[in-house]
């Protein structure tokens, strides 16, 4: 099903050019950057060995959100993806919820990215002798430059993506032989891992930053208005997508914690970079500096695409102010959402520090993995399987479910151990948009328009 | 009988610029107001280190050796040596909270929930009601 929007009078849509290398392309190209930066400062709540344990958890955190999103997403073959599908089977508000949940997971990991890739940019530049360069600048023109890319269209922008993406993990595996994890020479966890520092309680803080490793998979879906099979292509991309994560997610904590303190790895900008470092290979450091700028700029790239997508849905819906909900003639992209979220991003990436900003960013997937859970038994009750067409029908159901559920609360007081502050703020800020939206926007909102999936009524109504 | 279907009103683009401009601001709160109050990363606390050496850091021959790579030195942080690794060595979450925090926190998120499913419900219910009950 494809939505259209009226510009001059003639009906245009997003176009479907995209296939299942480019829907693994745009979920591993969101998250890759999670295993070059960010996971690490789970080391630093709860220590080395508790990162590892946050790692698998997590991972089996997103194996749920992967197969839940699967069945979902191609059903619900709609851009806007998980907003869409709240829209179908829970209601507005949760909808409008959702879509701010995403387009700020997206945002705030865009600006993360700006930030990390600012950083590298700087470091390398001292080294090099240039002890005045500023990570600022760098800042600006990657989310600028990035911006103009998805502007100009999709299909350059996710070739671009399934391209440095997939040189960014080669990149990694290059390191991980290179560092020759059978021996000792740069592998010392003996000497290096120091059990649990903060004991239990650690593991269960460093699921915080645990789910780093994976935030954004489930964005595949944003470009479900845009792929040529969905039914086939999105659980493909999604699935391999976390495949290929867990083996990235797991070999980065080896190589890392193996070659480097706890208590540096815990609260270093670029981990991956700085094990390349120790190693005293200039062609690693080379390398591995590529890969981390490749990850950061397909990881901002995915989330341009993904976020501004997500907006442009709530504006063609009237959720937001209907100007969001246009399509550029030409170029056939949602370009003023794309051009509204430049100046988000580079507030936060400017302003704010790295953890914080990805802080918001985790909260933001924690509560969207939250409304998934619930999302998916309401859905099987409205339509019982054989109602109504399933691209793809997940197993066990509702057992990932409920194991989703169960890492979500987990995962909410991870967070409230030590950015508790933060969990509030987030949350405030969600009360007083929900409020502004059911008291003031909804009533510029159609009623029955908005269900648009040719299914029958649900169960129950 | 079938009722009639909302028509909503249309929204003015003044109307829609202070939309949007109420939700930068909104978003600009929830950045700012953490950080202009010195609340973000209150989760965080220094050991106190008598000894700065690597060994009084806890730091074994192999931690020293890649501290060293990396460009660390140890003894104190002072204005000669900024690149003592004392400071990140000493830095630690502090884990101990209040139980009515957890309690306020666990309420205000699972309330949150609650309140948006339930309020969509009835928003659902329209939907569902004009999309189906008006062919």
């Amino acid at each position: 099903m494809t939505q259209t929007t009226a510009v001059h009078g003639e009906r245009i849509s997003l176009l479907r050019v995209l296939g299942p290398g480019h829907v693994w392309a745009l979920g591993v190209g969101i998250v890759l950057v999670g295993e070059y930066m960010g996971w690490n400062f789970a080391v630093g709540k709860g220590g080395a060995i508790a990162a590892l344990i946050a790692c698998w958890v997590a991972g089996l955190l997103y194996t749920c959100v992967a197969m839940i999103d699967s069945e979902v997403t191609s059903t619900v073959a709609a851009a806007g993806g998980q907003y869409a599908q709240a829209k179908h089977i829970v209601g507005p508000l949760m909808a409008f919820n959702v879509g701010l949940f995403l387009v700020f997971a997206y945002t705030m990991l865009e600006a993360a990215n700006a930030i990390t890739l600012g950083y590298l940019v700087q470091t390398v530049g001292s080294m090099a002798g240039f002890a005045d360069t500023h990570d600022k600048p760098f800042i600006v023109l990657t989310i600028m430059f990035l911006a103009w890319l998805n502007y100009r269209g999709v299909y350059a922008t996710l070739t671009f993506n399934l391209v440095i993406t997939a040189i960014a993990f080669v990149a990694i595996w290059v390191l991980f032989f290179a560092v020759q994890p059978w021996s000792s020479v740069y592998m010392k966890h003996g000497d290096l891992l120091t059990g649990l520092p903060y004991g239990w309680l650690g593991v269960l803080a460093a699921l915080h930053f645990g789910m780093w490793y994976y935030l954004g998979i489930e964005g595949t879906t944003q470009a479900a208005e845009e792929v040529r099979s969905p039914a086939r292509a999105l659980p493909l991309g999604t699935m391999t997508g976390i495949i290929t994560l867990l083996i990235a997610a797991t070999m980065t904590w080896y190589i890392c914690a193996g070659i480097m303190p706890w208590e540096y790895l815990g609260q270093a900008v670029t981990p991956l970079f700085d094990a390349a470092r120790l190693t005293d290979s200039t062609l690693l450091m080379v390398l591995l500096f590529i890969g981390t700028i490749f990850s950061t700029l397909a990881s901002a790239n995915g989330c341009i695409n993904d976020a501004s997508r997500a907006w442009f849905s709530m504006g063609r819906d009237r959720y937001l102010p209907q100007v969001f909900g246009a399509v550029h003639p030409k170029y056939r992209t949602p370009y003023r959402a794309i051009v509204f979220l430049v100046p988000v991003a580079l507030v936060f990436a400017y302003f704010a520090p790295l953890d914080q900003v990805i802080t918001f960013s985790i909260l933001s997937g924690l509560l969207e993995y939250t409304f998934m859970a619930i999302n998916v038994i309401m859905f099987r009750q409205k339509w019982p399987l054989g109602v109504i067409k399933r691209g793809y029908v997940h197993p066990f159901h509702p057992l990932p479910a409920l194991v989703l559920l169960l890492l979500c609360s987990v995962t909410y007081f991870a967070v409230f151990l030590g950015y508790g502050t933060q969990l509030i703020a987030m949350m405030v800020f969600y009360i007083v948009a929900s409020l502004w939206f059911a008291f003031h926007r909804y009533k510029f909102v159609r009623r029955g328009a908005q269900f648009t999936m040719p299914w029958p009524k649900p169960v129950g109504y | 009988m079938a009722k009639t279907p909302y028509k909503p009103p249309t929204q003015s683009l003044l109307g829609q610029t202070f939309d949007t401009l109420f939700l930068l601001a909104l978003v600009m709160a929830a950045l700012f107001i953490p950080l202009y109050l010195g609340l973000a990363g209150g989760g965080k606390t220094t050991l106190e280190l008598k000894d700065t050496t690597w060994a009084g850091m806890g730091q074994n021959a192999t931690m020293q050796a890649q501290w060293e790579k990396l460009g660390f030195t140890a003894g104190p942080k002072t204005e000669e040596n900024a690149t003592s690794a004392a400071e990140l060595i000493s830095s630690r979450f502090d884990y101990s909270f209040e139980p009515v925090e957890l309690a306020i926190t666990a309420l205000v998120v699972i309330g949150y929930f609650f309140i948006v499913f339930h309020w969509s419900k009835k928003e659902y219910r329209d939907v569902i009601d004009e999309r189906f009950n008006n062919k």
